[in-house]
This record gives structure tokens, C-alpha cells and sequence, in this order.
């Protein structure tokens, strides 16, 4: 079937398109050049609306064990937003911590078509699969993590070759079915299961030896040398800890130059001046983004409310244990893997640290000017729940809007804070780079987030409101392989996306050093390990979209 | 099936019958017939090497075709105003079809040791905890103290793959570990070998296995416990353990839901759990909870991520209702809140469905003792046997793939409810 739509404002920046008037044409799910001698089967008149590719949540916490913890863990949380079985869709429940199957209903509703997994333990991998494959609607992929597990530090601190560090950092992505490696409070995970309760960049883990700088400098290198595209995912030293502002400097000079994606670094943006020892880094923070072109972050923005904080950093969701709201919270310790650390989290406006961790979020937006290298995340649900996504637009589109929250914040922190000065407001083309091109080039989706002949036909079609927040709440129409899954914000069929791995070439020879490992050490076997093509395809309702990868250097 | 005669032999495989989930069995078919060739407790033994007995499908006890036995189970299911799914002894599969037709027929979801389970839940829900897993115990634990739970027998073998395992990989600062048992009559034997140092026994009531924790925390709080003895413990053996925790490097509190028989386990695993986080004040310990048989663990995974609530979850309403209360499917029956009971079991033919005037649609393994005649039986495959499946193991955050070992056509779970709702 041939589909047209037409006369649209079409803004798809990895094509240098800035809201001209195009007519978009789709085929078999992709878009496709227009055809000179036929008539669309189906035309969908969007003039004076915008369009844009599906949105793509380059850090979003939708799969895997510790989500699941914060489910079974607030169910008074869940009571306030239950979710109806529809005509189409499964019943469920939203708000900080949602079913899978809402999480997929309400990307997809808000014109989200991709939403990535940041923090998938390899030891905890199929059960992060299993819960991706029960959120329908859109495509996902996730980012295995290294750098705390014994195998890769026993590599490091016997300063063994890094090409077999590389081939284990690829066979992990391909065990795991993963499309990037990320790395949380490096060696710090493993350093808290040996009573350290802080681990900054040049201070050695007490067994290994080696520092969290050793880590993320052969784990970068590892994932540059063998061709994956987005960098190493970075989730730095001191989490939340006034003054990180001093570790996340010293981290961005320390990388060599070499490619790092630094997120959520609105928690790691913070100083220690004030009265409450308390204050914003962000200025300093956003002039090194601005001026180290190998990196790219994402904000983890925080917006008040109640919603749960996730992580695999157990070692600093210990410390914060004592912010908890409800008081209540899990630290995990997982299988000489890694480990994860769940403490809710509400966020009140009225708060001084609150309020400045919502302004510092802002700041950092408007401060750095690349909008290719940020990307717009709460990194859900840490920061908030991604339903917050057309609030925070909103925030950055509109100064006004944003100057009236500004005043009902702790006055304290609004005027710690350099926010009021800030008169930037982003243009639909930077919200699209952020949200669309940005992310889909940093992750190597070679045919999601843009418009051009041959991309797969993940499309959102919004009303130009004035208020954008309402714009980006309801789109019109969301396209998902070019199939029409959502009308005006409600879903007119319910589809499954793609899981996105990446698969560099390794030396297989790595698999006999991994096989007496876990023969030796662990209780799966290394043959009950990897995550098979097969368990992502349950009953043909999963598929698979191998990314590319460049060549091994 | 395969020819009998045909012997095929499997390596590395996991064992479903516990949630330990063992992975390092050898199995061997000859036909339909299966024995454990290695590395299997009596469990495994028991259950892979059961002999099927041939059934059909039947309909109030007449065998029919399978298919007729699903359009029945769906014309009992649309009927029903109220279903009750439990027993819920399945895999991840099996799971998530359960939940997309209890979702779809309004009915409440609860599994077999719910009950068990409870308290677990309880205390996560109100405190939190802080735990290990299993290669994290089995590497790093200096010291496992035994909690009120027969471990031995619960998890055969949980002694020979955590506590004696040969090696470690901290074998330069290896001590051997010291074991602690609190509660008499706990069975011992797995606790020896060169990896086991001091066994020490706390040796009171299994029922009062509460009050010996309830003083140790108090004690390591620092709070004073009247007389010289708690339980039949004496308080100096209590102290001793409460030094012997602070000046370890690694403790790990074990515990098996099913295995508490204190007057109240909610009040074990909460003072367990306060243990665990006085210690890590100061020192690094965690908790371990086994458990999650039948299942369990899946059935409580998947039901979580998909309705966000553990089992004991109503769709009455249409969205998910959580009530660890009123949906118990034992009240419900009970209290005769129903109209139909559709039990789910897939491993032991013992987790037959609990007695009930309701009809039932059973979905079993061959030879599943019932009490009564259910409406509508199905014969179901054991998942890692007779198909492919995934479970999840006790400490909820490592999940196996279960291969299929060719024993019987027995469709599995999740094909069966698929096809059932498919016919609603």
C-alpha cells in the first residue's frame, strides 16, 4: 500500500530539513522516494501540521531486574494511576515505575517509537529481554554493563592485552544481545561489595588495585577499536555527591580524546558553594561539553514529584538511601556481575537541593550549544517518569513558561541559580535533533530517527499548538513501520518493535578463558549464558535489527 | 518422540525442579524415559526420571481430543463472571499467557506458594532489604548463617554449589567459611569439606526461631535482653554470633520462605533483614532468600513487570487490583467468591488443585492426583523437558534457558492458554 503525507512542516535534521513543506511517501513500511506514476493508496492532509521522524529515549530504565524491584516494591504507587484493559490494549499500571505493557502504550502515545535500556546487568540480560519483549508499541535495544564485573577487572589488574579485552567487551554484546556498553561508577559496584564507600577517579579499588580513570579509559578504547558506534556510556564516579562537578571535569580531560557519552550529568553537576554546601556546576560543566567535541551527554532532568530512583550503582544508591520517600529501598549485590540499588525518590519543589537539581537540568540545556551532543532524558525514572517528556519541551521552548515555574521553586535556589538570565529557547529543529537525529546517530540506528528514502517509516505528526506541551502530549498520528498506531494521542493498533543489537567481530579464543570462569566461579554455566536469537524472537512476536559496526582496529 | 532404544544424551542442563536452578546436569533419554547421568539431586532425580503415564485430555473424565478439551476451558472461562487462576506452576511463557487471559477474562492470579512467599514480599514492600545472589554468596560470603529453614533439604544442593564450592575467586584471602545454624534439627550434612570452618548451632525450636533473631538484633543494637537464655539459646551464644557477624567481612543470612516455621515469619525475615542493614553500617553483609519453587519466582517476575503488582492481583476491575489479602485463591474459595478455578502445574503431579466444589479446568502434568474429577483436564508438558521454556531463579535476578529433551509431545502452557483464549 502506498501511503502519502502531505504538505506537512517537516522538520528532519539529519537531512538538513527545518520545518519546509514536503510530501512524505511510505511503502512496505519505509520511506521511499516519490513515485512518479502512481496515486497513494491513502493520503493523510497535514498541512500546517509538523512531522518529524518517531521519537527515539536514548536512556529510558524500561527492562530489566531492578525495574521490576520497583515495581513489586510500590504498589501505593501504582494505585494512583491504574490503566484499563481497552479495546486493543492490555490493563496495567503507570506513573514512576509502569507495567511494560503501559510503558510501551505511553511512549507510543506521546510519539516515541524507539526507547533504549541503559543499564542491562549481562548477568540479569534475558530477564531484561523478556521484560523489553512484553513492551509493545516500540523498538528497543540495551546497553550491557561492564567495568564492576571480577571477569574484566581480573583482566584489568593482570594488565592483560586489550585485544582481549575487546574481545570479551564484544562477546558480551553479542551474549547479551546488547547494541552498547555502558559503564556505571567504574569499578565502584565492586568496590562497595569490598566496604569502599566512595570510589573517585584516581583512587584504587582495594582488591584489584585498579582506579575507576584504568576503567574507563580501556573500556573506551575497547568500544571505539572494535567499531561500535555509540561510545562508551559513561555513568561517572560520585553519583548525587555535592562537588562531583571537580570528578565529572576531571573525568572529561582524563578521557585522552577518546569518544564518551556522559549521562545523566545533571547528577553530576553539582558543587559545594553556599551556605548548604550546595550549588550548580552546570556553567562549568556545559564549557567543557561545549569545548570536548568527543563528547556527548544526556541531562537526566529532574521534575518534581514522587518517582524511584534505579541504578546499578549500588554503591552510591547506598549513600542516598537516607533520601528515600517512601522510606523504603533495595541494595543488591549481584553475582560477581555488578549490582543495583532502588530508593524512592520524591522530589519537591519547595526543597533548596531539589529545586536546584531541577534548575541545574535547565541550565545544562540551555548552556551547551551543540544540540547533537545532548540528548533529552529524566533518564526514567530516576530523574522523572518520561510522561514528563512535553512538560520538560515545553521548559525549553518557551522562556515564559519557564520563568513562571522558576518562581514557584524554593527562592532560594532560583536565585542561586543563573536560569532567569538564560533567555535560549529551543526551535522545534533542535527539539528534533535532540529527540530524533541526535540519539539515532549516537546509537548507529541507521535507518530510525530521519525522513529520508529507505528510513523505516517511524513517523509522529504533531499539531504546531502554541503551548507545546500539549503539542508533544498528544500527537496526531504516530507511524510505526509506517503502519498508523496512534490517532490523536490513542492507540489505533498495537504493534511490536525491534530489538537493535550490535555485533562486532571478536576472536572466539576469548570463549575458552570465559568457560573455565564460569565453570570455576559461577552458577550458570557458560553454555546457559547467552541470550539466543530465538528467546528475542519469542513466537515471532520479537525480531532482531543488527546494527553495523565498523572495522575492528 | 524419539525411538526408544535411541539414547541421546544432554549436557549442562538446567534443572527445573527447584529454584535453584541447577545447570550442570547430564541427562540422558533412551525413548521417553530420562535419567539423570550427573550432578542431580534427589529432586532432579525425581522429577526428570518420573515415568509418564499416557493420558488424554478429557472432559468430566471422558478422554477427548485436545481440542475439544480447549473449546470446553473456554466456554467454562466465558462463562465465568469471577475465574481464579492458580497453582501457576509454569515458565515465563506459561506466565505471560496466564496473565494475557486472566487480563482478558477479568479473573485473579495466584500461585501455589503464595503464601510462602508472602513475607518476603511484606518486608520488601514496607522496609526493603539489602541481598546477594547466589555467585555473590558462593564467592564472597565469610560467613552463612542458616535462618530457621531447612536449606538441606529444601535446595539439596545448595551446600555443594555455594557454601563447599571448590574454588573462589578470592582464593588468596580464602578463610574457610563458618556456617551457622539457627534452629534445631536443621540437617546439617551439606555443611562439611575443606571450604567449611567452624559449624555453629544455635539450637533452639524451630518455632522459635523468631525470638533468637529478635535478640540478636536487639543485642547488636545494643539494647539489653533479660535472662540468660532466649529460646533454650544461651544470650552468650547469641552475643557470640552478633561478633562473629561484625567482624566478618562477607556475611550472608540465608533463608528458605517455605522452610520458616516461626510462630511468625513475617516478624524472621524483617528482623533478618534489620540485621543485614545494622551491618552494612559498618561492614558489608546481605541477605539471601531461596525459595521459588514450583515457579515461583517466574510466576511473581512476570506478573510484576506485567501488572506491576506481585501474584495475588484481581482483573475484576479491569485494571489490576493488588489485595495479598482477598485474592489469596485459597480464601477465595473459602469464602466461595468464585465460580470457576483453573489450576495451572507443570512440574510435580503433587501441586494438584486444592479441593473445591467449583469446576475446575486442570492443565497438569500426566498423572497429576486430583481430589475431585476436574470439568475439563489437560495434559501439559514439563518445561526443560518436554519443550524449551525460560525460568527465573530464587534470587530474582538470574533467569535460565530451558531446553527441550524430546520426552513427550505434551504441548506446553503457554500453547494450550493461547489456544484457549484464542477460542474465547
Amino acid at each position: 500500500m502506498l501511503i502519502k503525507l502531505t504538505g506537512g512542516k517537516v522538520f528532519d535534521p539529519a537531512n538538513g530539513m527545518d520545518g519546509e513543506i514536503r510530501d512524505i511517501y511510505i511503502e512496505d513500511g519505509v520511506i521511499i522516494a516519490p513515485p512518479l506514476d502512481r496515486r497513494a493508496d491513502h493520503e493523510y492532509p497535514l498541512h500546517g501540521r509538523v512531522v518529524m521522524a518517531g521519537a527515539i529515549d536514548p536512556h529510558t530504565h524500561i527492562g530489566g531486574g531492578k525495574m521490576t524491584i520497583g515495581r513489586l516494591m510500590l504498589p501505593e504507587d501504582h494505585r494512583g494511576d491504574p490503566v484499563c484493559r481497552g479495546h486493543l490494549t492490555r490493563a496495567g499500571c503507570g506513573h514512576a515505575v509502569p507495567s511494560t505493557l503501559t510503558a510501551g502504550y505511553r511512549y507510543a502515545e506521546m510519539g516515541y517509537t524507539a526507547g533504549f535500556e541503559p543499564a542491562m546487568l549481562p548477568a540479569n540480560a534475558r530477564q531484561a529481554h523478556m521484560e523489553m519483549a512484553d513492551t509493545p508499541m516500540i523498538d528497543k535495544g540495551a546497553f550491557a554493563m561492564l567495568g564492576s564485573d571480577d571477569f574484566f577487572l581480573r583482566q584489568l589488574a593482570a594488565k592483560e592485552d586489550i585485544e582481549a579485552i575487546k574481545d570479551y567487551v564484544a562477546w558480551t554484546l553479542h551474549a547479551t544481545q546488547a547494541i552498547a556498553i555502558k559503564v556505571v561508577n567504574p569499578g565502584g559496584i565492586s568496590a562497595f561489595k569490598f566496604n569502599q564507600r566512595q570510589l573517585d577517579l584516581d583512587e584504587h579499588h582495594a582488591h584489584y588495585g585498579v582506579t575507576p580513570r584504568d576503567v574507563l579509559l580501556s573500556l573506551s578504547r575497547a568500544v571505539k577499536e572494535l567499531g561500535i558506534t555509540h561510545p562508551l556510556h559513561v555513568h561517572g564516579c560520585n553519583l548525587g555527591v555535592p562537588g562531583n562537578v571537580e570528578t565529572t571535569a576531571n573525568t572529561i580531560a582524563g578521557m585522552e580524546g577518546l569518544p564518551v557519552h556522559l549521562t545523566h550529568i545533571q547528577f553530576h553537576s553539582y558543587g559545594t558553594e553556599g551556605d548548604r554546601k550546595f550549588s550548580s556546576g552546570a556553567a562549568r560543566v556545559a564549557e567543557l561539553v561545549n569545548s570536548h567535541k568527543n563528547v556527548s551527554i544526556d541531562v537526566g532532568q529532574v521534575l518534581f514529584g514522587q518517582t524511584c530512583t534505579a541504578s546499578g550503582d549500588s554503591m552510591r544508591q547506598y549513600g542516598n538511601t537516607g533520601s528515600a520517600s517512601p522510606n523504603k529501598w533495595v541494595v543488591m549485590d549481584i553475582e560477581c556481575d555488578a549490582g543495583c540499588g532502588v530508593v524512592p525518590m520524591r522530589y519537591r519543589d519547595k526543597s533548596f537541593v531539589n529545586a536546584l537539581q531541577w534548575a541545574i537540568g535547565l541550565e545544562l540545556f540551555l548552556l551547551i550549544d551543540d544540540p547533537w551532543r545532548i540528548f533529552l532524558t529524566t533518564d526514567h525514572p530516576n530523574g522523572a517518569p518520561f510522561t514528563f517528556y512535553p512538560h520538560l519541551i515545553r521548559l525549553l521552548m518557551d522562556k515564559g513558561f519557564r520563568n513562571d515555574m522558576l518562581q514557584k521553586i524554593n527562592p532560594d535556589a532560583a536565585n542561586s541559580s543563573v536560569l532567569a538570565s538564560l533567555d535560549r529557547e529551543y526551535t522545534l529543529y533542535e527539539i528534533a535533533i535532540m529527540t530524533r537525529a541526535g540519539p539515532a546517530r549516537s546509537l548507529g540506528l541507521k535507518d530510525r530517527g530521519h525522513l529520508g528514502v529507505g528510513a523505516c517509516a517511524d513517523i509522529t505528526v504533531y499539531e504546531d499548538l502554541a503551548d507545546r506541551e500539549a503539542m508533544f502530549a498528544t500527537p496526531v498520528f504516530v507511524f510505526k513501520n509506517g503502519e498508523l498506531i496512534v490517532k490523536s494521542g490513542r492507540i489505533v493498533k498495537v504493534v511490536q518493535g525491534a530489538t537493535h543489537v550490535a555485533r562486532p567481530d571478536f576472536d572466539k579464543g576469548i570463549e575458552k578463558s570465559l568457560r573455565s570462569y564460569f565453570d570455576r566461579f559461577h552458577t550458570v554455566g557458560f553454555d546457559n549464558i547467552a541470550v539466543s536469537d530465538d528467546e528475542i524472537r519469542v513466537d515471532g512476536y520479537g525480531s532482531i535489527v543488527v546494527q553495523p559496526t565498523a572495522a575492528r582496529v | 518422540m524419539s525411538d526408544v532404544g535411541a539414547a541421546v544424551e544432554f549436557d549442562h542442563v538446567p534443572c527445573p525442579f527447584c529454584g535453584l536452578l541447577c545447570d550442570d546436569l547430564k541427562i540422558s533419554r533412551a525413548g521417553a524415559a530420562l535419567k539423570v547421568v550427573k550432578n542431580g539431586c534427589g529432586k532432579a532425580v525425581a522429577g526428570f526420571e518420573r515415568a509418564l503415564p499416557a493420558v488424554s485430555p478429557q472432559i468430566d473424565g471422558r478422554d477427548v481430543p485436545l481440542n475439544d478439551a480447549i473449546g470446553e476451558a473456554a466456554r467454562l472461562i466465558r462463562k465465568s463472571s469471577a475465574p481464579l487462576y492458580g497453582g501457576l506452576a509454569t515458565d515465563v511463557g506459561g506466565m505471560r499467557a496466564v496473565m494475557s487471559l486472566a487480563d482478558r477474562s477479568r479473573g485473579v492470579v495466584d500461585h501455589a506458594l503464595s503464601e510462602a512467599a508472602s513475607s518476603n514480599l511484606k518486608i520488601l514492600q514496607s522496609t526493603g532489604w539489602i541481598m546477594s545472589t547466589l555467585t555473590e554468596t558462593r564467592n564472597r560470603a565469610d560467613v552463612v548463617v542458616i535462618v530457621g529453614s531447612d536449606i538441606h533439604k529444601l535446595h539439596p544442593r545448595f551446600f555443594e554449589r555455594i557454601v563447599c564450592a571448590e574454588t573462589t575467586l578470592f582464593e588468596d584471602s580464602f578463610k574457610p567459611r563458618s556456617v551457622v545454624f539457627i534452629g534445631d534439627g536443621l540437617d546439617q550434612s551439606g555443611a562439611t569439606g575443606p571450604r567449611v570452618g567452624n559449624v555453629v548451632t544455635l539450637p533452639c525450636a524451630m518455632d522459635r526461631v523468631d525470638e533468637v533473631v529478635a535478640a540478636l538484633l536487639s543485642r547488636m543494637r545494643g539494647h539489653p535482653v533479660s535472662g540468660d537464655n532466649v529460646a533454650g539459646v544461651a544470650l552468650a551464644a547469641i552475643d557470640q554470633l552478633a561478633s562473629t557477624l561484625s567482624e566478618a567481612q562477607y556475611p550472608v543470612l540465608v533463608w528458605a520462605p517455605a522452610g520458616l516455621e516461626t510462630n511468625n515469619p513475617d516478624l524472621t525475615v524483617h528482623a533478618v533483614c534489620d540485621i543485614v542493614r545494622l551491618l552494612n553500617k559498618t561492614t558489608r553483609a546481605a541477605g539471601l532468600t531461596l525459595g521459588g519453587d514450583e515457579g515461583g519466582q517466574t510466576a511473581t517476575s512476570v506478573c510484576g513487570w506485567q501488572s506491576g503488582y506481585p501474584a495475588r492481583v484481581s482483573y475484576a476491575s479491569g485494571a489490576p487490583d493488588y489485595d495479598p489479602e482477598n485474592n489469596s485463591v485459597p480464601r477465595k474459595l473459602a469464602a466461595n467468591e468464585s465460580d470457576l478455578l483453573v489450576w495451572i502445574a507443570s512440574y510435580t503431579p503433587d501441586l494438584g488443585p486444592p479441593e473445591t466444589s467449583l469446576p475446575t479446568v486442570l492443565l497438569g502434568p500426566p498423572g497429576m492426583s486430583t481430589a475431585g474429577k476436574p470439568a475439563v483436564f489437560i495434559p501439559v508438558g514439563t518445561p526443560g523437558i518436554d519443550h524449551s521454556g525460560q525460568l527465573i531463579r530464587c534470587d530474582s535476578v538470574v533467569s535460565l534457558p530451558l531446553r527441550n529433551l524430546g520426552r513427550s509431545d505434551n504441548p506446553s502452557v503457554a500453547s494450550v492458554l493461547a489456544a484457549i483464549e484464542a477460542a474465547l
